[in-house]
């Protein structure tokens, strides 16, 4: 793949399609600047401000765009809340389709065969794959991403973390829980 | 089109498998390709809608074969070659054989980055009224278009809940086709695992999709 890749990129820009370094600047963005930090961010300020939660399960989108540290977000960001009686998980049944502001590029198995097929049909099997068992009783509400609205699981705050500043909690917040196939991490950093 | 790009409900394809600790990239060409496409695609070449269908129609056996960044890589290179922004002779070649053709927005430079980092809006403005509203029971329409859909095959013919309204978005069907945005009313609409997969399923499970008001039906 790398010679077919590297000649495609030769034709683009001896074509003048593209600039190498613009390219060099996307992918820079992706592997330094663009990650689950952004969401984890946004996480932690909605489980210590309740004003902005409140905002942010009503206009992800427009909720964000308050937030200066966090990068810019694009339309129809939506928010869901999991709570002891439900827990929210994302999936992109059809494509990949996840909140790349927020959570950077996906990880492999988001966008492959095993997550987008079963995670719709049997997605207590697909929690088991990730070691998260939820009690018999809790609704699972899985969204699947089939427009361009995106979706951003806000994990329910561990316990013992009372008077943690946001940096703190931010650090327990993982992909995982954001896509809703795991949840925050305890107090000690151990997943739960 | 009934693709097997559209997976929700096969079953087969084995246990989901996290990698630990895993890189934005697995390979230096992943990340070429992806910036490639964001690229091409920010010069106007095609729309993101096109871009998906360039994937979902690869032979199913490739599809199912290759990784995510070499469909990626596929679709991009019969996209180029379709619009003859460039030909197979220099794929072959590797070179450029002949100059470039005009691009709608022109060449991708350094200055259009931060552009792309954010996602465009999908919103358009209303046409008419929304023909429903939170609570409204909805049938998923039992259509089969050999083009780009977004009605995923397992809601087809099921009956859901309209859960929230997000206003008038452009409508993939139309825009993948060249048919302009024709935009159209987007409801989150909500089934129950048992309306879905029967009477056996988990009865905490609920499903919901994101619907274009033509793939619904008053229920």
């Amino acid at each position: 793949m790398q010679l077919r890749v590297r000649a495609l990129e030769t034709i683009l820009t001896e074509k003048g399609y593209v600039d190498p370094k613009a390219l060099d600047l996307i992918i820079e963005a992706y592997e330094t600047k663009i990650g689950p930090r952004n969401g984890a961010r946004v996480v932690a300020k909605a489980w210590t401000d309740p004003e902005f939660k409140r905002r942010l399960l009503a206009d992800g989108s427009a909720a964000i765009a308050t937030l200066g540290h966090v990068s810019r977000v694009g339309d129809h960001l939506v928010a869901v809340e999991n709570t002891p009686q439900v827990h929210n998980m994302v999936v992109c049944t059809l494509c990949s389709c996840y909140p790349w502001e927020m959570l950077g590029l996906p990880p492999v198995w988001y966008k492959a065969a095993p997550y987008r097929s079963r995670a719709v049909k049997d997605p207590r099997g697909v929690l088991a794959d990730f070691g998260v068992r939820l009690p018999a009783d809790t609704e699972i509400r899985v969204w699947d991403s089939t427009a361009e609205t995106r979706f951003l699981v806000l994990p329910m705050r561990p316990a013992g973390t009372d008077g943690w500043s946001e940096d703190r909690l931010a650090d327990l917040v993982t992909r995982d829980s954001m896509i809703g196939t795991g949840l925050a991490k305890l107090p000690q950093g151990q997943i739960p | 089109m009934n693709g097997v790009h559209d997976m929700g409900g096969m079953d087969g394809f084995g246990k989901v498998e996290p990698e630990p600790d895993e890189p934005v990239f697995h390979a230096g060409w992943e990340g070429r390709v992806m910036a490639m496409n964001r690229a091409m695609g920010a010069t106007g070449a095609w729309n993101i809608d096109m871009s998906r269908f360039s994937r979902e129609v690869l032979p199913p056996s490739v599809y199912l074969a290759s990784s995510y960044y070499r469909k990626w890589f596929l679709g991009l290179e019969q996209m180029l070659i379709e619009r003859g922004l460039i030909d197979a002779d220099e794929v072959a070649s590797g070179h450029a054989l002949r100059s470039g053709k005009p691009l709608e927005r022109g060449k991708f430079t350094v200055a259009d980055v931060q552009r792309i980092l954010t996602r465009g809006s999908f919103s358009r403005p209303a046409q008419g009224p929304a023909r429903f509203k939170p609570g409204d029971r909805v049938r998923a329409k039992n259509i089969h278009p050999a083009t780009h859909t977004r009605l995923p095959r397992y809601v087809r013919g099921h009956v859901g809940v309209v859960d929230r309204v997000h206003g008038c978005h452009v409508f993939p069907d139309s825009a993948a086709t060249g048919q302009g945005d024709d935009p159209q009313w987007l409801y989150t609409v909500r089934f129950e695992g048992r309306e879905l997969w029967g009477p056996d399923a988990d009865p905490t499970v609920k499903i919901s999709i994101d619907a274009f008001e033509p793939y619904l039906d008053p229920a």
